[in-house]
């Protein structure tokens, strides 16, 4: 195969049982114009090394497997074309901020650990039994939080945040955008009970608004925008509170 | 090492998550742990893009949709499983509404339905084009409020655990370090999906192997009517990425080279510009695949590199409607075939797509092997008979997996044997050498170059494509399963690189692999035997449906000495005696 006709890949490899550091390694794959870095990865795994290790599964950018950092940035390998690339070379490293299992593997049980704590699920003071049919939603209501109902668990946002980087205590955008994706449903009334979780020193204040997790977000979930949103509101009620008897809060 | 836990689920996506609810929450207790090679929401039911059908509106009736579900599955179904289905599916789409489901909305606030393809009346529940990333979502942070339910997230399952004609567990390898361990437990339930990578062009995501249903035939149980493949008819021709029937749903025309309307010709229905119900793009989804080949033939598709291809074009529906209804579908199409529907006609081919048949299950998703029970497009009830309508996949996952976990609670109950046996523990420690001798797979020898993973793979889709496709016969059937059982022969010598215990996707590939063969023998066998032309099974030399013979589901099961034995089950028939099917009329 002429060189024009392909691209070098050069992939992050590490497995511990062999090497005590990560390194690079090259790779060179056809450079089709339909074809994705998963493509090339698929094609590496395939024909050339069946020891290197990823994540993959829906190749159409909806079950959020496979965050990477490709030439320096947070992408979805299935998403994200060689021919963008060409005809420079394409370097694909794993997420950034998590520890590395193996090659483009990362660990993500921090995130899935921090999950449940935002309570993402609809709480009501009484539950309507279903015989009574749906819980009226207008769509302008849908409209309030439906941005932030799109997030795909990716978590290229947690690669990009510079503040998940030195605070790995911090929620961190997708899960904070998912807190609020359920306190700004029409349908729920659980925000007080995710005020502790939301409000906290590891919550929405400790992001510094750098914005970086909005631009990496493949679906344009906007978790900086949701962020700064809680941090308005928590402000405001803090404020009331001051301000106002109980009665009138 | 062993766990014991009462209830484990193999699978975590939408059947899997609604079991896991449904036991957690009747009884608080009993310990449930699913078993996943994906964390839940990566699961495929994510995929789903059109909707969930389930009678709310005024204007439709439960008679209605069990009526287009019968005819829709050319009456293979078993009509007392339909009419539960029917029955329970407005309950589970409002329980999932309840629990936070973002539904697509009426100006009122009342949930909005769609049109879908084989169905008289809008009865189609959506969440814009993302039902199945909504409803997975919604079910997997649902699932999180049940601390109780139990997780081995990226754990492959392996092997189920029988003794005594009984399940009692699974084996499974933990990816990320290689740890084997068994894992007992009172009751089993399956709920992987389905297989559509046996086929070399599928909308299915990598993950859909079969794994499920190899587990259960190796273990004894019975797959049925496995000769039912669904093709969506419209793929994108490189990817295979699905682009949802709501696009004809919402007014989408099929078109061929001529820029004409070609369902027309197949007795579909007459063209009018919007769109009808049960008419023309509004037909079943076999014979619109049926449709496409027959185009193809009369060279009426148009070729491209990726294959032959017609044409959607939604260029009539304008920005408004595809923004607000079909958002994904503008999405998909921009990323992965550089065009703009607005503008844009869109290449569409027929794509694998969906099982009809699976493990089978009575109506309560138990299998004819004790403790082992099945939920969702793994498992046959069966509501599909020879093809699945549209939007009767994700009710039905609802539907039976929450069945499923309550028959598998009780089961549980009432079985419960402390510890693992004897003999379960000796199966753990053969399955664990299995296990060891699959990783250490070498080409020591220095022989002819020895195959690859992908080689077998690669040639097994070849070989159910070209065999067991749209259109079979015996000699394409009889080719195939030569080709499947000579590859079975060089999967036994085929080599692996990565012979790491730290997330080897490789052995993993190998041991999916192993499954998807048995699996794509039992598709080919049981379509060998129906002679007869039946919903998505069309046999060119008997191209007939043959009530006399085979009004009749496959029941394949696998053999002590290995080989497969094909008998067959009478199909239950309430209230629609089998009829014509008739669309557009």
């Amino acid at each position: 195969m002429a060189d024009h006709d392909t691209i070098a890949v050069e992939v992050t490899r590490y497995r511990p049982e062999q090497e005590s550091v990560p390194a690079p390694q090259c790779y060179r794959v056809p450079l089709r114009k339909e074809w994705t870095i998963l493509d090339g990865l698929n094609h590496i795994k395939d024909r050339l090394d069946g020891t290197l290790s990823y994540r993959w599964s829906c190749r159409m950018g909806i079950c959020g497997s496979c965050g990477m950092t490709v030439n320096g940035e947070p992408k979805l390998a299935c998403s994200t074309f060689l021919t963008d690339y060409a005809p420079g070379s394409i370097r694909v490293e794993p997420m950034r901020n998590f520890p590395v299992i193996r090659d483009l593997v990362v660990d993500i049980s921090d995130f899935m650990a921090k999950l449940p704590k935002v309570k993402p699920w609809l709480i009501r003071a009484d539950e309507d039994e279903q015989e009574d049919g749906e819980y009226l939603q207008t769509p302008e209501e849908k409209e309030a939080y439906q941005r932030y109902s799109m997030c795909i668990n990716c978590m290229l946002c947690y690669s990009a945040c510079p503040v998940y980087a030195l605070e790995p205590t911090f929620l961190g955008p997708a899960v904070i955008a998912l807190g609020q994706r359920y306190n700004l449903d029409s349908r729920d009334q659980g925000a007080e009970d995710r005020r502790d979780v939301l409000a906290s020193a590891e919550g929405a204040w400790a992001c510094t608004l750098v914005g970086e997790c909005s631009v990496a977000c493949p679906k344009g979930v906007d978790p900086a925008g949701a962020i700064q949103r809680y941090k308005l509101t928590a402000a405001t009620k803090s404020l009331k509170e001051f301000l106002l008897p109980r009665g009138a809060r | 090492m062993t766990a014991f836990h009462s209830v484990v689920i193999v699978g975590g996506g939408g059947a899997g998550l609604r079991a896991a609810i449904s036991i957690a929450e009747s009884d608080p207790n009993r310990s449930v742990a699913i078993v996943s090679k994906v964390y839940p929401m990566r699961s495929h039911t994510v995929s789903a893009e059109g909707g969930a059908a389930a009678v709310i509106a005024p204007d439709d009736s439960l008679d209605e949709h069990a009526y287009d579900t019968v005819s829709g599955s050319d009456w293979l179904c078993d009509q007392d499983a339909v009419e539960a289905f029917i029955d329970e599916a407005p309950k589970e789409l409002l329980r999932l509404e309840h629990w936070g489901c973002p539904w697509s909305r009426q100006p009122d606030g009342h949930i909005a339905v769609r049109a879908f393809g084989g169905m008289k009346r809008k009865r189609t529940w959506f969440a814009a084009d993302k039902t199945g990333f909504h409803l997975l979502h919604t079910l997997f942070q649902k699932a999180l409020s049940y601390p109780d339910i139990v997780r081995y997230d990226e754990w492959f399952a392996t092997t189920l655990l029988v003794d005594d004609g009984r399940v009692r567990g699974v084996v499974a390898i933990e990816l990320s370090t290689g740890r084997i361990e068994t894992i007992v437990a009172d009751a089993v339930i399956v709920c992987t999906g389905g297989c559509g990578r046996v086929f070399p062009f599928t909308t299915n995501a990598t993950i859909k192997t079969g794994d499920g249903m190899a587990l259960a035939y190796r273990a004894g149980a019975g797959l049925k009517d496995m000769e039912f493949v669904q093709y969506h008819p419209t793929g994108l021709p490189f990817t295979g990425i699905l682009i949802t029937e709501a696009v004809r749903a919402e007014g989408g025309w099929l078109i061929n080279k001529d820029g004409y309307r070609y369902l027309q010709d197949y007795d579909l229905g007459t063209p009018t510009p919007g769109p009808v119900l049960r008419s023309m793009e509004l037909g079943p989804r076999d014979r619109l695949s049926q449709a496409f080949v027959h185009e193809q033939e009369k060279g009426r598709t148009i070729d491209t590199p990726d294959g032959p291809i017609v044409h959607l074009d939604l260029r009539h529906l304008g920005a408004d409607v595809i923004d607000a209804k079909l958002p994904f579908v503008r999405e998909l199409c921009a990323s992965y075939q550089n065009i703009d529907p607005v503008h844009e006609l869109v290449p569409v081919r027929p794509v694998v797509h969906y099982m009809m048949g699976g493990i089978h299950t009575d109506l309560h998703g138990a299998t004819d092997l004790t403790g082992l029970y099945s939920a969702g497009e793994v498992a046959c009830v069966s509501i599909n008979g020879a093809n699945r309508l549209g939007s009767n996949s994700l009710p039905e996952l609802l539907v039976f997996g929450a069945r499923a976990g309550e028959a598998a609670t009780a089961y549980a109950a009432a079985a419960h044997t402390a510890g693992p046996t004897a003999a379960i523990e000796a199966q753990g420690r053969d399955e664990q050498r299995r296990l060891e001798r699959e990783l250490a797979r070498h080409d020591g020898a220095g022989g002819p170059r020895p195959d690859r993973i992908a080689d077998i793979r690669t040639g097994m889709q070849e070989a159910m494509e070209s065999g067991a496709g749209i259109y079979r016969d015996q000699r394409t059937l009889r080719t195939a399963i030569d080709r499947i059982r000579e590859l079975k022969q060089r999967y036994a010598a085929a080599v692996i690189d990565d012979h790491s215990r730290t997330f080897n996707t490789e052995l993993i590939a190998t041991l999916e692999l192993s499954g998807m063969l048995d699996v794509a023998e039992c598709i080919v066998d049981s379509a060998l035997r129906r002679e007869e032309s039946r919903g998505a099974h069309q046999r060119t030399d008997f191209p007939d449906r043959d009530d006399d013979r085979y009004l009749a589901h496959s029941l394949i099961h696998r053999q002590p000495d290995g080989e497969a034995r094909v008998s067959y089950l009478p199909v239950t028939i309430t209230r629609w005696p089998p009829g014509q099917r008739v669309y557009g009329r």
